[in-house]
């Protein structure tokens, strides 16, 4: 379906658009979320339901870390309380609503039975020939992301203990 | 035009009935908490009581609806729709019948983990709109607790996806004719069972709205029906959880001389009362063992699942 891929993709150049140019970090974050579920969507209408899949889990579930980082530092003091309540704009919480709105009912109609892939000549991807993908022709790729993944594991573990030595946290 | 109806008419029809099982579900709790408590619980409207719901429901929506002024207000009418449609829209891959379900979609249990993620954000939006100490710390307790216990959930499952060999919960069904998946992915149930709980947020995992601290966690300053909307998702929540356990471990709609459709609501229904039953039995843990509980003791355990489901099949083949 050409339309699901236009749809999501305009979606998608909006929401992020107003997740730049949002003064509130929130309703940033929220525009943010909306512009992920898009290109997951794009990913979806382009044949590859299984990346789709994985974009709204891994980075849709990612961004909740940003929120509670934003939540935790505009919670501070009532002056960052004031600064955030002077931004506040109810016309904008409008958008974000009606956005995710037209992505549900492109969900829905793809459901129903109008569903596909955006080209004609696109294939379909399904979760075995990704994982043929990454762990054949891609091998030295997938170990390098894990040994850096590793190494940001390590340096967290590192910074976390010497917080922990430092403020006697319950042990748990 | 009968390609498009058809969808749409089940659609409808599974959302209508999953509406208002969940409504009659607070009825059957209530009702099943006194049981083993010892007590009668309501049963003065209507036969045994199951009228009260219809009460309740009257009762709830003549409430006034009150937003208060010092929240963000479109935030805050936005996150209970957010819980129900999360709550709802997973539902779409859970396969009923061999004729009956939503969609048919090859990354099924990847989608429902995808939805359930989401489902955290109408918990953390209601926490911080509201503008309340008390709503704040369950949100931000919620949004811990969901991403922490989400991480092994999605690790459980797949034992399942690697014994049955799909995504798609239709085949996984399937794959179950000989064997039941309960039986050689026992660890992965019980993990799994534990994340859903954690997921719903019910009792011992129901720190987000932990009365005896936060008065009512992230949704202390609802009313009326936004909410009675958290209040359905949370059975919502429940009733996909009970549906999927019985989709992925107990062989769905399989099962002898019943119609497929008794054998799937049977199983799902018992797997609900075991819910309400863990409600009655257990005590609330403390936040941080929760965490600890989770990171340290939960992971490793759906880890080591996954390596010894994956050697076992190598070495079978």
């Amino acid at each position: 379906m050409e339309a699901l891929f236009y749809v999501s993709a305009v979606v998608a150049v909006i929401a992020t658009l107003r997740a730049v140019t949002g003064k509130n970090a929130v309703h940033a974050l929220l525009y943010l979320v909306v512009s992920l579920l898009a290109a997951a969507l794009v990913f979806y209408s382009l044949g590859a339901p299984f990346i789709a899949a994985l974009e709204v889990i891994i980075y849709a579930g990612a961004i909740m870390v940003l929120f509670i980082f934003v939540v935790m530092m505009l919670n501070l003091g009532p002056g960052a309380e004031r600064q955030e309540k002077s931004l506040l704009d109810p016309r904008a919480w409008a958008g974000p609503a009606l956005l995710a709105f037209a992505l549900v009912a492109e969900l829905l109609y793809s459901f129903s039975g109008g569903g596909g892939t955006a080209e004609a000549n696109a294939q379909y991807i399904n979760p075995k020939a990704v994982a043929l993908t990454l762990f054949g022709p891609y091998f030295i790729g997938v170990e390098l992301a894990s040994l850096l993944l590793l190494a940001g594991l390590v340096a967290a573990w590192h910074l976390g203990r010497r917080e922990k030595e430092a403020t006697h946290d319950s042990p748990g | 035009m009968t390609g498009v109806m058809v969808p749409l008419v089940t659609m409808i029809a599974i959302l209508v009935s999953l509406t208002t099982m969940s409504a009659a579900l607070i009825w059957m709790e209530r009702r099943l908490l006194a049981l083993w408590q010892d007590r009668y619980g309501p049963n003065r409207v209507g036969p045994f009581g199951l009228l009260q719901v219809v009460a309740d429901m009257l009762k709830i929506f003549a409430k006034e609806d009150w937003v208060p002024p010092f929240s963000d207000k479109a935030v805050f009418v936005l996150a209970p729709a957010v819980v129900m449609t999360a709550a709802l829209l997973a539902f779409a891959v859970v396969p009923f019948t061999p004729g009956v379900s939503i969609a048919d979609l090859d990354i099924g249990i990847l989608f429902f983990l995808a939805v359930s993620s989401l489902n955290i954000y109408g918990i953390v939006l209601a926490g911080w709109s509201s503008n309340s100490k008390y709503s704040l710390l369950g949100g931000v307790r919620g949004a811990a607790q969901m991403l922490s216990y989400e991480v092994f959930m999605g690790l459980s499952l797949m034992g399942v996806v690697m014994l049955a060999g799909s995504f798609n919960l239709r085949d996984i069904v399937e794959a179950q004719r000989g064997l039941w998946f309960f039986v050689p992915q026992l660890p992965g149930l019980v993990i799994f069972f534990i994340a859903g709980l954690a997921e719903t947020h019910r009792i011992p995992f129901d720190l987000p709205e932990a009365e005896n601290e936060l008065v009512a966690g992230y949704h202390t300053e609802y009313s009326g029906m936004k909410f009675g909307m958290f209040f359905v998702g949370e059975y919502l929540g429940i009733v996909l959880i009970s549906a999927l356990i019985t989709a992925l471990f107990f062989g769905g709609w399989l099962g002898p001389f019943l119609p497929p459709a008794v054998w799937f609501v049977m199983k799902t229904l018992f797997f609900v009362m075991l819910f309400i039953l863990l409600r009655a039995a257990l005590p609330r843990p403390r936040f941080g063992q929760l965490m600890s509980f989770s990171w340290k003791l939960m992971l490793p355990l759906s880890l080591l699942n996954v390596l010894a489901t994956g050697a076992i099949l190598l070495a079978r083949s």
